[in-house]
């Protein structure tokens, strides 16, 4: 119906809930096919060893059991090995990747071997009969162990260290040698598992006769995954069809194109059957892509009174095993953002990519940018240890002044627009900062079992991905535009195709106020089709904080075609020229006599029968955009965390936790919201809980989630947030992404306070995650050194 | 993950359970299955037979027996938790079986359960073995005896019950002094990295270690400088005497030790206070 | 194989399964009851938790052969016979307590059977109840407001 309400920037209830709530989601493992079997990998207890043989043939007689296959059994399926698509140098060392390993297994979720049988029970009991021998070789998962090739994994490659990307630098290198002070760090961070409450699966299915195949997969890409698996297995682009169904999170883990969608697609075409493989999660933990994984050696220069001169950073950053879909491109994502919101003179950054013996590394929500702003920001609070400066003050001095057009960085990018220092004044304020350090100070000079600490975090981040031309200079091999349709159907209903694949972010509901505002209708009336290539046919899929500002925006122009076309037909109907008419209270309306107007339902139906259309236009009211935008968006913000650190035992509780982040103009603050509680929430567990731990042999220690400590409601805090807004310049909405606002800003201001709680002590690290363990030990081994003589970590200066 | 294939026998009586456990060595009994049923889902544990106890509902209770308090083995740490009976008589066990696993888990988990799997991480095991618990444990013809917490543990996942035996009860003195039970974990839902639990009884008090060995501990050394006199703090030092914590990853022997001679001087400080 | 009759719903249902064959593989696989979701193989997350008896429990714990003769409720049945939203449910939906939608069913089942225990708990104590609950998109704090939320007007409804 014809409404000439304002949607974008409400709080409107998601349309996506009903189902979801009912329990009628249409996760994968809900999906079931007569006459489907079921897939199990065989993966054997090695995380680096030489394959003797595979034997499957006691396998093969199990009950239930359909066919069993070792890699050399299935070569002949695969048309080529799994797609990496960013071979980010020319002289990168690119390991061969099969969905089976034939020759070694290089870490613990390599398969060996596939079974299919009737029942999940039974293709799980067969996985366990197939017999591999295989002889164990020394594995490599520490990162400098491993660039040192004492172990090399791919022989063929001759070295672990496959990729080396330099960003060159800017400014004058020389500040890093000559500067008043130069504060030299080293941080480590940890692998991290993405842990999307689903675990992956799929089921393939098709006509070997007819050469056509679909695969429904627990996917964030299905039009990228439909490029990947066509090159993998020879099906061709238009007879291969991708459809993510309701999938239950991502966070990047879901963003790839994976052995198991490879081999169910196969297998379908090989035997004739629908083909499902679920994961379970200790499958999940070492089968599908972590995140971090880096070392960094940071240097900044600065001035004795708080002004930074310049930040360099080399790293080096954990590969695993082989290529996933991005791997050697996920730290040049963080490449750009290393000067922080801070307005600086030289820039440094390179890193290294070197192959472990590990699960392979990939996006994970942030990819790259957190691993950057960690080290950013863990850098400037060194800095203002060092000179005894308040970390907010050092900070206020250093942020870049504000501009509202794209403007040149030092980064070597264009940033779209910013204005820092309105959220550092509104997150001190959240925060009670000044009070706080009262507290702090007070505490110290008692002496208290339990300290109070504060962290804060700056930062800026480069989302919205991305501008195609810059993705080739990067050497991308794809592009960064997404499309949208839409098609106004006769009486007043819509449907809009985004070529995104929303799992859980909103976009049926944010999209439909977008398209509400501009047709003038309700958001009730817009349906929004996503998530299946053969529905949405132009796309690029959901990561990277790229939806709406990508996404949201080709709906943006999408909406402006739909309008243009209706105009003329509103004009050869009001018999007026199209000059004559305005877009006003949701209708075309003839200039000064605005009861003479055309609604889109009324266009749209005119257009659908066709009676008397213009001659010049088509029937059907519907318009089509793909925006390939012009620059990235670049998100930032200010959180700040108050901690309380038990210093008998090291354990740390979040006291306060503030958010307030810059993401443009909001379509839907309900939602931006949520997605700040998610992102931060992870962005804890990333300091204080979770990490990827491997014994010395180099299995995973923390295989399962009873050891790898996803945190629940208890051990998340109470989250106070807020924004600030500069709009975008690079889309039409001003929209710049908040998705991964969180697990950017979030570890290294929880890390901050860590520090600062204890820093009175003489502490001046702790690693992350910052466990019991690890704060007791710095404060241990502070104590070992003898109190420091002063304490420039006494920040106890006001902001 | 899927259990691999076994036989199960639902039991009606005490009797019929040692039956069936008699004749299968591999076989397991299934009271609420939390501790076993995740190690078989991993395929860590492969049980040939499961004897369901489950039904037995007359192993369920919590009643004042004299001095003591008897629990059922199978009574859930649910109803364990909000028993009034032991509230009142014996608070630290309620208020410890309120901290096991999380709520759900708590509304299918026994105390029997808990108490035969002999894991050092347990919650309830360290209380137990703090109040001088004992385990009636029921055989062959329906013969029982009695077992003191302090020889029920016998090792990592060992205790001093037969194959052919089951613990039916639990008996719990009844206490009126301070006690204390203090649980070190990174997230609620987790088992203890360490755990104390202290209590004042008999004239002095008894403080039990959780996952500091491969048994639930008695820290005597405190206890006896306890009794002799010596205050929380100078009294906790002496709580990793004896110990020899796990070593791994998720924690150090050596900040285990740390960290229960502070947890046993707050719990001290709790119990005495 | 080993008979079981197990009432779910309101509607019993006599079938026969192997003994290793989890409630939650019951529910999902035997009688097509899919709202409830699986999320890990070590009773960590919360996902598949439905009512036994009125009570929650985690149905990736428990066997099948464990509920014979026990009366199983699932997210299925949480609204009522006419469509109306259970207020756990309507509460979810109106302070963004879902995103994927993944948990929301084990989350909405354990929260159910936490207020039957505690009809006006505190925000801490909702967070320590949903300490077996694991959720990765909301950050936990919508969950806990529509809860409180849900606690009010179920409260107002007694």
């Amino acid at each position: 119906m014809a409404t000439t309400e304002q949607y974008i920037g409400q709080r409107l209830l998601r349309k996506e809930d009903a189902k979801l709530l009912a329990g009628e989601g249409s996760y994968i493992d809900n999906q079931s096919m007569a006459g489907m079997v079921w897939m199990a990998l065989v993966r054997p207890p090695f995380v680096h060893a030489t394959i003797e043989a595979v034997d499957t043939a006691a396998a093969a007689a199990m009950p239930g059991v359909v066919a069993a296959y070792s890699a050399a059994d299935l070569q002949g399926e695969w048309a080529a090995g799994l797609p990496m698509v960013w071979p980010n140098t020319e002289d990168i060392k690119v390991p061969t990747h099969y969905p089976l390993a034939a020759d070694k297994v290089r870490f613990a979720g390599d398969a060996v071997a596939v079974v299919v049988a009737a029942t999940r029970e039974q293709a799980e009991d067969a996985a366990e009969a197939v017999s591999v021998r295989a002889s164990a070789l020394p594995a490599v998962i520490d990162l400098e162990d491993a660039a040192s090739d004492r172990v090399v994994i791919h022989e063929d490659l001759g070295t672990n260290k496959v990729t080396h990307w330099s960003h060159g630098g800017a400014g004058d290198q020389n500040v890093f040698d000559t500067a008043p002070v130069i504060v030299q760090e080293r941080y480590t961070q940890p692998r991290l598992i993405p842990n999307a409450i689903e675990a992956r699966g799929c089921l393939a299915y098709g006509s070997p006769a007819a050469g056509e195949f679909t695969l429904v997969s627990a996917t964030q890409i299905p039009h990228i995954a439909r490029v990947g698996h066509s090159i993998a297995t020879g099906i061709p682009q238009n007879k291969l069809r991708i459809i993510a169904p309701d999938v239950g999170g991502g966070f990047g883990s879901k963003l790839n194109v994976y052995a198991e969608e490879a081999l169910a697609l196969a297998l379908a075409r090989k035997l004739n059957r629908p083909v499902k493989w679920i994961e379970t999660r200790s499958e999940n933990y070492v089968a599908t892509i972590h995140g971090r994984g880096t070392l960094h050696d940071c240097t900044l220069a600065g001035t004795e009174d708080g002004k930074i001169l310049g930040m360099k950073f080399v790293e080096l950053a954990d590969m695993g095993a082989y290529f996933q879909l991005l791997t050697p491109g996920i730290p040049e994502l963080g490449g750009w953002v290393y000067m922080g919101p801070y307005d600086i003179q030289a820039y440094w950054y390179e890193y290294t990519g070197v192959m472990t013996n590990a699960t392979p590394t990939d996006a994970y929500r942030g990819a790259g940018r957190p691993e950057a702003t960690f080290v950013v920001e863990r850098l400037v609070d060194a800095f203002a240890r060092r000179i005894g400066m308040d970390p907010v003050e050092l900070r206020r001095k250093n942020l870049h002044p504000p501009f509202t057009e794209a403007t040149a960085s030092i980064c070597g990018l264009s940033v779209d627009s910013g204005n820092y220092e309105p959220a550092l004044d509104r997150a001190i304020e959240l925060a009670d900062y000044a009070q706080f350090r009262k507290e702090q100070t007070a505490r110290r000079a008692n002496g208290d079992g339990k300290q109070i600490g504060i962290g804060v975090s700056s930062y800026i981040e480069m989302c919205g991905l991305a501008p195609s031309n810059i993705l080739g200079a990067l050497r991308y091999v794809a592009g960064g535009w997404d499309g949208a349709e839409i098609e106004c159907r006769p009486f007043g209903k819509v449907v809009v195709r985004t070529g995104t694949s929303p799992h859980g972010q909103g976009h049926e509901t944010a999209w439909a106020q977008i398209v509400a505002d501009g047709l003038g209708v309700t958001p009730d009336d817009v349906e929004v089709l996503h998530g299946d290539t053969s529905v949405s046919r132009i796309g690029m899929d959901t990561y990277g904080s790229r939806s709406v500002s990508v996404g949201g925006e080709a709906l943006r122009r999408a909406v402006e075609k739909v309008r243009e076309k209706a105009r003329k037909i509103a004009a050869h109907e009001l018999e007026v020229s199209e000059d004559d008419l305005e877009w006003t209270d949701g209708a075309f309306r003839v200039k000064g006599a605005p009861d003479k107007a055309r609604t889109i339902p009324d266009i749209a139906t005119s257009a659908w029968h066709a009676h008397a259309l213009p001659a010049d236009v088509e029937p059907v009211l519907e318009g089509t955009a793909v925006f390939d935008p012009p620059n990235f968006t670049w998100p930032g913000g200010t959180h700040i965390c108050v901690v309380e650190v038990d210093t008998d035992t090291g354990k740390t509780d979040i006291v306060r936790y503030v958010a307030v982040d810059d993401c443009g103009n909001v379509i839907n603050p309900m939602i931006v919201d949520g997605q700040v509680h998610g992102g931060v929430a992870q962005g804890i567990a990333e300091a204080l809980y979770e990490e990827a731990i491997y014994d010395e042999s180099g299995n995973l220690a923390s295989g399962n989630m009873t050891q790898y400590l996803v945190p629940s409601a208890t051990e998340i805090p109470a989250m106070l947030l807020d924004r600030t807004v500069t709009p975008s310049t690079t889309n039409g909405l001003g929209v710049k992404g908040i998705g991964e606002a969180g697990t950017i800003a979030a570890p290294p201001a929880v890390v901050n306070a860590v520090i600062d709680a204890v820093s009175h002590l003489g502490v001046t690290h702790v690693a992350k995650p910052a466990t019991p363990e690890r704060v007791w030990r710095a404060i241990q081994d502070a104590k070992a050194k003898g109190s420091p003589e002063a304490t420039p970590g006494s920040q106890g200066g006001a902001a | 993950m899927i259990p691999a294939p076994f036989d199960y026998v639902r039991v009606g009586s005490i009797d019929e359970a040692i039956a069936a456990l008699s004749a299968d060595a591999d076989a397991k009994v299934l009271a609420g299955g939390h501790s076993l049923l995740p190690a078989m889902r991993l395929r860590l544990a492969r049980p040939s037979t499961l004897v369901d106890i489950g039904r037995l509902s007359d192993l369920s209770y919590t009643r004042e027996d004299g001095d003591a308090i008897a629990i059922g083995a199978l009574t859930r740490h649910h109803d364990v938790a909000n028993s009034e009976a032991l509230q009142a008589g014996c608070p630290i066990v309620p208020f410890a079986a309120a901290q096991i696993g999380d709520p759900a888990v708590r509304h299918v988990g026994t105390i029997g359960g808990s108490v035969a799997h002999g894991d050092p991480a347990g919650d309830l095991p360290t209380v137990l073995l703090a109040l001088d618990a004992s385990f009636v444990l029921t055989g062959a013809g329906g013969a029982t005896r009695t077992v003191d917490a302090g020889s029920f543990f016998t090792g990592l996942f060992e205790t001093a019950l037969a194959p052919n035996e089951i613990l039916t009860e639990i008996r719990v003195p009844k206490t009126s002094g301070g006690w204390s039970f203090l649980k070190f974990n990174r997230r609620a839902q987790d088992w203890a990295m360490v755990g104390v639990a202290a209590v004042q009884m008999n004239g002095g008090v008894h403080v039990g270690l959780t996952n500091m060995g491969l048994t639930p501990l008695r820290a005597t050394g405190v206890e006896e400088a306890v009794g002799g006199g010596a205050d929380p703090a100078t009294a906790a030092a002496r709580a990793a005497d004896g110990t020899a914590p796990p070593d791994d990853a998720f924690g150090s022997a050596e900040y285990r030790r740390a960290l229960v001679q502070v947890l046993v001087r707050r719990s001290l400080q709790e119990a005495m206070g | 194989m080993t008979q079981i009759s197990v009432t779910v719903n309101g509607t019993t249902h006599t079938a026969d399964v192997e003994p290793r064959t989890l409630l939650v593989y019951f529910l999902r696989e035997h009688l097509d009851l899919t709202g409830t979701n699986v999320g890990c193989d070590t009773s960590s997350c919360g996902t598949c938790t439905v009512h036994v008896d009125g009570e929650a429990v985690k149905s990736c714990t428990m066997l099948a052969v464990q509920a014979d003769g026990r009366e199983v409720t699932t997210i299925e049945a949480m609204a009522a016979a006419d469509g109306t939203m259970h207020p756990l449910q309507d509460a979810f939906h109106r302070n963004h307590g879902l995103q994927c939608g993944y948990c929301t069913p084990g989350m909405i089942m354990a929260a159910a059977s936490y207020l039957r225990e505690n009809p006006s708990p505190t925000e801490e104590e909702i967070r320590g109840s949903l300490e077996g609950n694991l959720c990765r998109c909301t950050g936990y704090q919508n969950i806990v407001a529509s809860i409180i939320d849900a606690a009010g007007v179920m409260a107002g409804k007694g």
